[in-house]
């Protein structure tokens, strides 16, 4: 090959290279390694990293069944090593698979139109935001306290560049948006209303009720969900405008936190504001169904500094995981799906209510809630892992105000015998403290 | 036509409809353990916020998911069936030994809120690829939360504006040479600055002459490509950086083509002070259909104060951590810590490697490229002639004569068994031809993709028609993208009055 190019060595192929910047000597990295090898050195990490765990930690992540045709398919090469399908001659199997996927997320969200994937939960509910913000020409958001921590980190990084001001509006005692605050905060200059639901606690928000509030006022209503598998047993957010969703839940690994994938569905009337890909139904030549991108006038690699979004490559292999979870559970089996988390959840806060304080009791849940006790959680968490059983998440990092309380998740794959066990480390520690009864009554009153 | 190739020949595929059209009730691919808590009256806990129904959701059987996503993916291109070879989008091989160890237990199922104690292996990998990678680039520090390149991208020019902002000037705008791709621009307008563009010199590099009348305290960086677009290595990349630094500006490098220099050349060491890395490009992570990617940043020293938080610790016990107290970062970008599956691909890959087989890597992608450039002229037009690394660009000047444009002559790759080459930029060459074969071809398969390319230019002289008419062995032939974008058609939905319509 070096005689046909017409040069004596690979190395006068990097003459371009000016010497002075040329690496003369070997990259201080690991010597090579044989497959045997790196599978070895990945299994050690895989040992020092919490191995065969049960786990009641959500909050954004969740620990659901993934069936197992999900990866043989994803395994074909011709899915996994295709690229973006640009060339929808040769990419007919990546883009049907997106339009079911675009197809499925619309009757699950009560929206009318929805795009390829958005890189996570955050940044779709940041990118939607800011789509928001295009639409109604206005610069302010009412973001609810109740949303992820981490997804308001997310769009307080992108909304300083944007000239965007956040106001955050606390939630009231049964864990839902204070829709008083909310009136208030809403202002002729409010792009919209960002809220989450099920919320960061878990708990179901009226998002009629701030829909209402919030388009009387011309702002628009922006739905972040990061617990997809409610959408199966709860009512999608209709009144929305926008939904920013986290589809982790359907069969995507937790995988110490990405990929993930983010999706954004709104009304057709806003789909030219919309950022991502989208791809639409067409014909051939021979009038023949096939699929193709379509909309690109919005993109980055057509618009350039006018796009709406510099999003490019995104996440269509996890797309295609969610994909494949919606088509296995489908219309009976999402529910079910759904209504065991419901079941294991409920059974878990009544066992719990019995020992500690369940905030948060006026509003229903899904499938996680907000426990309170007498011990840090950390404390109480490590005893468990003890058990190999990794705790629920203390909240003191986000809301320091809760003081020692700790949100936590059931789903279908947490046991009975699991809930038990924990609520009895959590019934000990009350009981080490006196707390005990005080909690008992705590139950009477808001049973009452 | 029809001329019968080496590389592909026609066969038999499945037809398929779309999953809602053999959805029927009843039919079922899942099934849950027995309950074992009480059963709960759903209606009772949500009240009106109870769903009953799941509108248009498939019910289908699991033999008939298998096939349909089989059937789907028999559909699609992959590199697994042939050289890729779009440029700057360096389709290589993606490794298999990547995929199972991404899928370990303890790595797959880790939730990204488990205490550290029990992360030290996920923060291992992390902080090992971290390692490398700083090496590989000789920067000085890194972060891997952004998700893709293009959020590498928005993350890098954050990263700039802190910087900038701390020195009480935030500046105003960003340089960005007419080669660059799209998502320079896009993500320049993001993070809240002008675009400027700069123009590109007879050679195809940057104007530095241009340059240096276009810099001033205003400019708060030039994102370049090195080597660009045209895969020309920008030579007097010093002066560059040194017109940049004399007024106050920085130098950001989108390493879109890094894997033309790894282990040959640092972007540290030629005055870089931010880039981010394609990890599905350069380290061999799969494209997956359009993602997940992977868009790590790596800074110099001054810009490190400013990173995302949390960035990676070690603690005196010898354990890692994360460190969420960074007065000046820029705040997060993206939840959890970024795409760490794909980092444990990179790493495997870059072990599997080592700095031989990483240099080598580099050295074949840069000879195969010239390889093919070599193949190709004389049969198509160069507009730039300099040196051409790890891709070139021709152009379809000769072949427009005739009516044919880049477009026909990727669609007619298509039917030779290949996936076109690159065609919508660089915008300073119109009709342009981007081929990047990436290291991962034989001779055997860049001779086969240049036995194709000379047809090609013999039909598009001969049998014009022929060519403006290609794809003639697909599926489907070409597509209406018009009709598509102008009455979109982005959903499926039930049609009661019409028996549905089967592929």
């Amino acid at each position: 090959m070096l005689k046909a190019i017409g040069v004596d060595s690979v190395d006068d192929l990097f003459r371009p290279i000016p010497p002075e910047y040329r690496l003369g000597r070997d990259l201080k990295i690991p010597g090579q390694m044989a497959e045997s090898e790196i599978v070895e050195w990945f299994r050690e990490r895989s040992r020092e990293n919490g191995d065969g765990r049960a786990t009641f930690l959500g909050a954004g992540a969740y620990s659901h069944y993934r069936p197992v045709i999900i990866d043989a398919l994803i395994s074909r090469g011709e899915f996994l090593t295709a690229y973006t399908p640009y060339q929808a001659e040769i990419s007919q199997g990546t883009l049907q698979s997106i339009f079911e996927f675009q197809t499925m997320i619309c009757e699950l969200t009560g929206m009318e139109v929805a795009n390829a994937s958005m890189y996570d939960g955050s940044t779709a509910a940041t990118e939607a935001v800011m789509m928001a913000a295009r639409l109604t020409g206005r610069h302010s958001v009412v973001v609810a306290r109740s949303v992820h921590p981490e997804y308001r980190e997310v769009l307080g990084t992108y909304a300083v560049h944007q000239a965007m001001r956040l106001v955050t509006v606390e939630f009231q005692e049964n864990g839902r948006l204070d829709l008083r605050a909310l009136d208030q905060a809403i202002t002729p200059e409010t792009a919209c209303v960002l809220l989450q639901s099920p919320n960061f606690f878990g708990t179901l928000e009226d998002v009629e009720a701030v829909s209402e509030l919030a388009h009387a006022r011309g702002a628009m209503v922006v739905v972040a969900i990061s617990e997809a598998v409610a959408l199966g047993i709860v009512e999608p957010p209709r009144a929305a405008d926008i939904v920013a969703m986290e589809a982790q839940s359907f069969g995507v690994p937790l995988g110490f936190g990405g990929p993930y994938c983010g999706v954004i569905a709104t009304r057709e009337q806003y789909v030219r504001q919309m950022p991502g890909r989208l791809v639409g139904e067409t014909q051939d030549r021979n009038g023949k169904r096939g699929f193709v991108l379509t909309l690109a006038t919005r993109e980055q690699h057509i618009r350039r500094e006018k796009a709406t979004s510099n999003i490019c490559t995104n996440q269509a292999l996890v797309a295609l995981m969610v994909n494949i979870f919606m088509t296995i559970y489908g219309k009976v089996g999402l529910r079910e799906l759904a209504r065991h988390n419901l079941a294991k959840s409920a059974y878990a806060v009544q066992q719990f209510a019995q020992h500690a304080k369940i905030l948060f009791s006026g509003a229903p849940r899904f499938n996680e809630f907000v426990i309170q006790t007498g011990e840090d959680p950390e404390a109480i968490n490590a005893r468990l892992l003890g058990h190999k059983i990794v705790g629920g998440l203390p909240l003191k990092k986000f809301y320091p105000e809760l003081g020692n309380a700790s949100l936590w998740c059931c789903t279908e794959l947490t046991t009975r015998t699991l809930i038990d066990t924990a609520v009895g480390h959590v019934a000990d520690s009350e009981r080490s403290l006196g707390r005990g009864e005080e909690n008992a009554e705590e139950v009477a009153r808001c049973n009452a | 036509m029809q001329r019968m190739t080496r590389k592909a020949t026609r066969h038999v595929s499945q037809n398929e409809g779309l999953i809602f059209e053999k959805s029927s009730p009843g039919k079922a691919a899942w099934m849950l353990p027995p309950l074992d808590v009480p059963e709960v009256e759903s209606g009772e806990l949500l009240g009106a916020a109870e769903r009953r129904d799941l509108g248009n959701m498939p019910e289908v059987s699991e033999i008939e998911i298998i096939r349909h996503f089989t059937r789907l993916s028999t559909w699609n291109y992959a590199i697994d069936l042939g050289m890729y070879p779009l440029g700057s989008c360096t389709m290589k091989y993606n490794p298999r030994v990547n995929e199972l160890v991404s899928r370990l237990e303890g790595l797959a199922n880790a939730h990204p809120y488990q205490p550290e104690k029990i992360s030290q292996g996920a923060l291992r990998i992390i902080h090992a690829l971290s390692d490398c990678l700083i090496e590989i680039t000789g920067m000085d520090a890194i972060t891997l939360q952004p998700a893709a390149g293009a959020h590498g991208e928005l993350t890098g020019l954050l990263l700039v504006r802190a910087f900038h902002e701390s020195t009480g000037n935030a500046r105003k705008k960003v340089l960005i040479p007419d080669s660059a791709h799209g998502t320079n621009p896009a993500t320049a307008s993001t993070a809240g600055y002008a675009v400027e563009n700069l123009k590109s010199n007879a050679q195809g590099m940057v104007d530095i002459v241009a340059l240096a009348a276009q810099t001033n305290d205003e400019v708060a960086a030039l994102m370049l490509t090195n080597p660009n677009t045209l895969g020309i290595f920008e030579q007097e990349i010093h002066k560059i950086a040194d017109i940049l630094h004399a007024k106050g500006g920085l130098l950001y490098m989108d390493g879109a083509n890094m894997n033309a220099l790894v282990g040959k050349v640092r972007p540290g060491d030629f005055g870089v002070d931010v880039m981010h890395l394609n990890l599905h490009k350069t380290f061999s992570t799969p494209h997956g259909g359009g993602g997940p990617g992977s868009g790590p940043v790596a800074v110099k020293k001054a810009l490190e104060p400013f990173l995302p938080t949390p960035t990676l610790i070690s603690k005196p016990d010898g354990t890692l951590a994360f460190d969420y107290d960074r007065p000046l970062s820029i705040g997060r970008v993206r939840s959890f810590y970024g795409n760490f599956g794909m980092f444990v691909r990179a790493l495997a890959y870059i072990l599997a490697n080592g700095p031989d087989g990483l240099r080598q890597t580099t050295e074949d992608a840069v000879l195969n490229a010239n390889y093919l450039r070599k193949g190709l002229e004389g049969l198509y037009d160069l507009p730039y002639v300099s040196a051409s690394m790890h891709e070139v660009v021709f152009s379809d000047k000769w072949q427009a004569k005739k009516g044919v444009r880049t477009m026909d002559i990727a669609k007619r790759l298509i039917d030779y068994g290949f996936h076109p080459y690159t065609t919508a930029f660089p915008l300073i060459v119109p009709g342009a031809l981007m081929i990047e074969p990436t290291e991962s071809e034989s001779k055997e398969e860049l001779d086969l993709f240049l036995e194709a390319m000379t047809a090609i230019a013999q039909e598009a002289d001969q049998d014009p028609e022929l060519v403006r008419s290609a794809p003639h062995n697909t599926r489907v032939s070409r597509l209406d993208e018009t009709a598509a974008a102008r009455k979109p058609v982005l959903r499926w939905k039930p049609e009661p009055n019409r028996e549905s319509e089967k592929t």
